[in-house]
């Protein structure tokens, strides 16, 4: 998948991967895709509940390797 | 009320609804859709309460405001008694493993093996070493950094950036005598308890830490 912009979040804990992944997203044009690459296992979760409440799209969501990686569209 | 100046519900034959009974369950349909209506369009919101100046309970307030203005809530902490230490330009914030007696005591380094052994402190120890509290807050200042989790300055700066309301407890600060400038300039308000209430009464989540 493609990705206009990636986040490195590797090495983050709650609440950060989710704050940076914000302050990435309101940079960004709508339509364009985010990809966030993290370490935090609890991101799996928070992730879910962040594009939900806000309305951006998580396309997909995967663990490779000890790294979760995310790709969410901006709505 | 006329009834003539209803719109039609039934969305398959346009008609009105004439008898009672029917016109009452049109009402409840669209108060229900009204309501859902409001419910989507409003923008939850936050307020917390922080009374406490230790490091280890400086984290909750901040984390939950800093992740709300996240989700795109409207996000306020109300400062009140220690809490206010939380909003001070220095931040000293300590944590004591005295009367605390859940807290962890691990090593943020060294072996893998050792790292996971606890080693709690008896109080008479904890209590009456000279620079134990010192100790223990840079060990788990240590660990905080090693596991990737902010600072509390790290996360009031964002908080800040991010529109969370900070507002301080006035009578705190007449009762400690603290001076205003011993505060960040970005505190929004200085209140009394009645102005919290009104703001927290519209608030969907009020918690107290």
């Amino acid at each position: 998948m493609e990705a206009t912009q990636t986040l490195d979040a590797r090495g983050l804990n709650c609440p950060l991967p989710i704050l940076r992944t914000k302050k990435s997203l309101n940079a960004m044009q709508s339509g364009d895709t985010l990809k966030v690459v993290a370490t935090d296992p609890g991101s799996l979760k928070d992730m879910v509940s962040f594009c939900t409440q806000t309305g951006n799209a998580l396309l997909s969501s995967q663990q490779t390797g000890g790294d979760f990686e995310f790709f969410i569209r901006k709505a | 009320m006329s009834i003539a100046k209803l719109q039609p519900v039934d969305s398959h034959t346009g008609a009105m609804p004439s008898d009672l009974a029917s016109l009452e369950t049109w009402f409840d349909q669209r108060l229900d859709e009204k309501l859902a209506e409001r419910e989507a369009a409003k923008t939850p919101s936050l307020a917390i309460i922080a009374t406490k100046g230790t490091m280890d309970m400086a984290y909750p307030p901040f984390i939950l405001a800093t992740t709300a203005a996240a989700l795109g809530w409207d996000a306020s902490i109300f400062f009140t008694f220690y809490g206010l230490e939380l909003l001070k330009k220095d931040l000293h914030l300590k944590v004591s493993p005295l009367g605390n007696p859940a807290m962890p005591m691990k090593m943020p380094f060294g072996p893998e093996w050792l790292q996971h052994i606890n080693m709690p402190i008896p109080n008479l120890v904890a209590g009456n070493l000279p620079g134990f509290e010192n100790f223990a807050t840079s060990m788990m200042e240590q660990t905080v950094k090693a596991k990737g989790v902010p600072s509390i300055k790290e996360l009031r700066d964002i908080s800040i950036e991010s529109g969370v309301k900070l507002v301080a407890c006035q009578m705190t600060v007449d009762l400690f005598n603290y001076s205003k400038d011993e505060f960040i300039p970005e505190i929004a308000d200085w209140i009394g308890a009645t102005s919290y209430l009104v703001d927290a009464k519209n608030a969907d989540v009020c918690l107290f830490v």
